[in-house]
Order: C-alpha cells, then structure tokens, then sequence
C-alpha cells in the first residue's frame, strides 16, 4: 500500500527526473521586455521546488535549430492546476525560439533539475531581494513560504518602474512588497540598505533570499552578517548539460574552510549559501 | 531475435551502445536506466585534484558545442571510494578514463585503480604532455607509444586508447597505440577549435581555445575510422557527433566494434536507450542475426557505375 502510494508520488519514482513534454497553455508578452510561458506539466508541478530550474529544448524557427537545451528557473508552481510557467527576457536565439511556441505547441522540459529554495524550521519573516529576472526565480519562493505560514517581504527591483512586474504574483500570498527602481533613485544597495533596516527594527527577517543582481548579492551578505541570519543566493550560468554532467556552469564558492571552489551551478545549486557565493 | 552483443577483445558487451567519456554522471541515473547501456564509461580523472578552466566553458555553434572544461578532477582515491560504487550496482561493464601530465604516471595511475570493478581503461591522450611543450601525447606517435606502452606495464585490464582527431594522420598514431598493446582504440575526441563575440571583442571561453563536439563534427571522425580499421587489427569504438541509432551503424559499417555516444546525452537524455533500440530494429529490418556482423560491412561504390553513368 505505501508502496503503490510512493509510486504515484514523483518525489520517490525510480526516475525522478524527466522529459516532460508539456502543452502551450499561454505565451503572452508582460512588458516590453519580459515573456511569460504558462505550460501544462501535472507531474512536474507536483515535484518542482522554488529555485529549481528546467532545461528546455529550443524549437527550430527559421531552419536553425538551438543546439544545446537551455536552462530557465521556475517562475510558478500550481499543483492544483497542474501547471508551471516560465518568466524570461528574450536575449538569444534560444528564447528568441521559445518566444514563438504558441498554445497548441508543446515543449520539452528536462527537470525539475537543481538544488531549490528550503526554509529552515523556525523561519517566520521571510525578505526576498529581486532585481530583473531574479524576479521570476524567487516568486515561488514567496507561495511557498505562504503555505507554510512564514511571512514574506518582498523588494522588487528594476532599471525603470515600467519594467518592475510580478507584483501580483507576489501581494497575491500577502507578501508585503517595496517596489525601486533606478529611475525613481532608490534602488541603489545604499537607499535599500537604509529601507531595510527601518522595516527590520520594526518587524525583523530571519532569512534572506535573493537573486539576479551582483550588487544585491554584496548586500544580502552584509544583511545576513549584521543580522546574524541565514541567506541564500540563486544563481544563473550558462550551462552545457544541466544535469551536473559536462561541469561548463561551475561558478566560484567558498568552501567550509573558505577556500575558493568550482562548483556545478546546475547540480550543486543553483541555490547556494550567500556568504559562500562569490557573485556571477 | 538479433544479437546485439559485441566484443572488444576480451571485453564482452551487451550491445554496442556507450558513453563517451565526460558525458554522463550519478544524476543520469535518476532519468534513464544506465543498466542497459553496453558498458559505463566514467569522467576522466587524474592523479592530482584539479580545478579545471576558468569560466565560461561552453559556447555554441550550429549543430556544435565549443567546450573547455580542463579535466577537473577530484584524485583517485575520490574516484575509488565513491565513484566506482555508485556505478559498481549496474551490472555493466566500468571503464575509467585517465589522464596524466607524464607517460610515467599514466602508468602510476593505471596501477591504482586497478581493482575488480573496473573492465578497462581508456587512455584520454588528448591532454598536454608537459615535457613536450604542452603538445597533447596523442598529436606524436612516439609519446602515444609510451602513454600506452607505460599503462599495460602496469596493470592486466585492458587499454582502450583515446585518440584525438587533431593530428595530420591519424594512422600513425594508430599503429603506435596498436604497437605499444593497446587493446582498443577510441577513435576520437573533439576538434579543436575557437569562438570569439563580435561585440564584446573577446574569446566566448575562458580558456580561449576548446573542443568542438556534436553533430558537425561527425564526418570527419567517421572518416578517421574508416582510415584507421584499415590500418589496425585490434577493435575500434567509433566517437564524434553520434545522435542515434543511425549514425552508430555508420559508424559500425566504417569499422567500428562499437560507439560512444557523448554531447547527445545533454540533449536528449534518451539518446543512448533509443539507439540501442533503432539498432535492433535496423538489424531486423535488414536480416542481420549480429549486431558484430555490421563492422566494418561498408559496401564498396559499384566500379561500372560511373561508366553506365557516362553512357
């Protein structure tokens, strides 16, 4: 009987990973820089963790075919729907590609692959540092921590307010928001550094997590230190495999004896401690 | 029924299906059944620990990757205490993969990891030689000699060696692995080569210069197997840009034993199963009992054709 049950469960199949293949429910433009890809993936959505990612095969579009698959962390997790969505900014020719799937299209997804997001027990006042496509990597992490009870702060970065977005992926867990942008001049480290502090002294964090800025990265390590809690940075990389085999994504991190390693963003992370990670 | 199983001298393998190595790890295992392959070829390990390449180690062409990666290794005694028995469990063949910055400890390191759960060893002669400049072993015939010639001195598993394609012909190379004992070739390794953005003026690797593997690059190996069958006696195992059942029995029709299947597995995670599957069918569909019958049954070009042509 338990047997049976946790072979329906995707967390404890004999093959935990796979290619799922997934049909097109929606691929809309968000702002003028930014796609979101809703795709159907029951299986998937089931075992998928924030902060993990999934390596996608490129459709050919003008008889050229992207090579190698390319990875795209979780922008949303909706178990119940049976959905997941992908948030990106088309930079290449491989999201250049995905940008033409339309519903009816289906797409290959390798995953759920990586090391995601976990909260330690005892967390309550979760601060999530986003800037860009951070935003798309972290806003799981806010339902996530939603469903577990754990209150969550979210500074949402961009280059100009129009391009700032996900707000409501966000205030729809109650995630309380604190929205910058360069045109506005408050999202320098400095100005978020004294926003914080205040919001701190009145209501403290107890973990950090952040993603997508080097700058933001320097400051959640300040954060952390000062505050003497734990703080976790996603990071991205351009990557061969995607599953820890060909070791072309490494990025530097310090290890326990604070010696500089390579290590695997796709297999050992792409999660990694803040005080560890060294920025990319 | 089709018997896919071949031999590479004494090495029997269930079907002529492996990876190449560097191509697969542990986490394969939790997307594909690595039992079915028809031996397990590992990462290459040295004798010292190594980092590898600066970052970024990979860029991409069409129908081509472009990687430097630079060997890291984390050492022997990682590769015998954790390495092999992870893998041990399958039940299928285990080759290492080595390499060394001398013929002296090539032969040093063979010896180490001789122990019962390993089949053979590949030797990765596509590596510096730092007494020679940096010029990698496998680009001399004289240093491939030693590189080999050093291994079996040192332990009784069979040595596949590794050749690399860079070289002007890959004949002699092959004759000196044949006539320091190798046991096999693997014929070959990726091309070198470079990519520089335009925009930025800089190289797209860190290290500049990488290896260029995939699909593009599957004439030129297939060319130097056909080359080298002609040349050597012992097996070869056919390597370079193979996606699927078919480009493996080309691969076999020009004469190779069996193949390695290597950046297909970073796209297609099914790759290896589904060729081993296209062969047997292959064979059914041309009434081939073996799949050992396919090596080397490249049909010559009919010699009048050209004079009907011309009539």
């Amino acid at each position: 009987m338990i047997n049976d049950l946790c072979k329906q469960s995707s967390l404890c199949r004999e093959f935990p990973i796979e290619e799922h293949v997934c049909p097109i429910l929606s691929n809309e433009m968000v702002n003028e820089e930014y796609r979101l890809m809703v795709v159907e993936a029951p299986v998937a959505a089931e075992s998928a963790l924030p902060g993990q990612f999934f390596h996608l095969l490129c459709p050919a579009i003008n008889n050229e075919q992207p090579y190698l698959r390319r990875p795209m962390s979780i922008y949303r997790i909706d178990r119940e729907a049976g959905h997941i969505a992908f948030l990106y900014k088309v930079t290449g020719g491989g999201t250049r590609s995905l940008a033409k799937l339309t519903p009816g299209d289906s797409l290959n997804a390798l995953g759920p692959l990586g090391k995601g997001f976990s909260l330690p027990s005892g967390v309550s006042h979760v601060l999530i540092v986003a800037r860009g496509v951070g935003l798309a990597t972290l806003a799981p992490l806010a339902t996530y921590a939603k469903r577990q009870g754990v209150r969550v702060t979210a500074v949402l970065s961009a280059r100009h307010r129009e391009l700032l977005m996900s707000q409501d992926e966000f205030s729809s867990v109650g995630a309380k928001l604190i929205e910058v942008s360069d045109d506005y001049g408050n999202s320098a480290p400095e100005s978020l550094n004294v926003i914080l502090e205040d919001k701190h002294s009145q209501d403290p964090f107890d973990y950090i997590a952040t993603c997508g800025s080097n700058r933001l990265l320097q400051l959640a390590k300040t954060l952390c230190k000062r505050w003497n809690i734990p703080g976790k940075v996603a990071l991205e990389a351009h990557m061969g495999c995607g599953t820890g085999m060909c070791y072309a994504c490494v990025a530097p991190i310090l290890n326990e004896s604070g010696k500089k390693e390579f290590k695997r963003v796709c297999l050992d992370g792409p999660v990694f401690d803040v005080g560890r990670a060294m920025g990319w | 029924m089709v018997d896919l199983t071949v031999s590479i001298g004494a090495v029997k393998l269930a079907n002529p299906i492996m990876p190449a190595s560097g191509t697969i790890a542990e986490q394969l295992g939790d997307i594909i059944d690595l039992g079915q392959l028809g031996a397990i070829v590992l990462k290459t390990i040295t004798p010292d620990i190594r980092e590898g390449t600066r970052p970024p180690r990979v860029a991409e062409g069409r129908g081509a990757t472009l990687f430097s990666i630079g060997i890291p290794s984390k050492g022997p005694d990682y590769f015998l205490e954790n390495v092999i028995p992870y893998y041990s469990h399958y039940g299928v063949p285990l080759v290492a993969s080595i390499s060394a910055d001398t013929e002296e400890d090539f032969g040093k390191l063979s010896s180490y990891i001789t122990v019962p759960e390993i089949t053979a060893i590949e030797a990765n002669i596509s590596c510096p030689n730092l007494r020679d400049n940096g010029k990698a072993f496998g680009m001399d015939p004289s240093a491939t000699y030693k590189v080999i010639k050093s291994m079996k001195e040192s332990t009784d598993k069979p040595v596949w060696a590794k050749l690399t394609p860079n070289v002007g012909d890959v004949r002699t190379i092959a004759l000196a692995a044949e006539a320091a004992g190798a046991d096999a070739l693997i014929v070959g390794n990726a091309i070198l080569g470079m990519s520089i953005d335009a925009d930025t003026r800089k190289p797209r690797l860190g290290n500049v210069i990488g290896g260029v593997t995939g699909k593009a690059i599957k004439p030129i190996l297939l060319r130097m197997v056909h080359q080298c069958s002609s040349a050597v006696s012992i097996p070869i195992i056919g390597c370079g840009g193979i996606s699927n059942g078919e480009d493996a029995v080309e691969y076999l029709l020009a004469g190779a034993t069996a193949v390695q299947i290597g950046t297909e597995n970073f796209i297609n995670t099914s790759a290896m199963i589904d060729a081993i599957d296209w062969i047997y069918s292959y064979c059914h569909r041309q009434n081939i009992s073996r799949a050992t019958d396919l090596t080397g049954a490249l049909c010559h070009l009919d010699a009048n054709m050209n004079q009907e042509e011309m009539a």
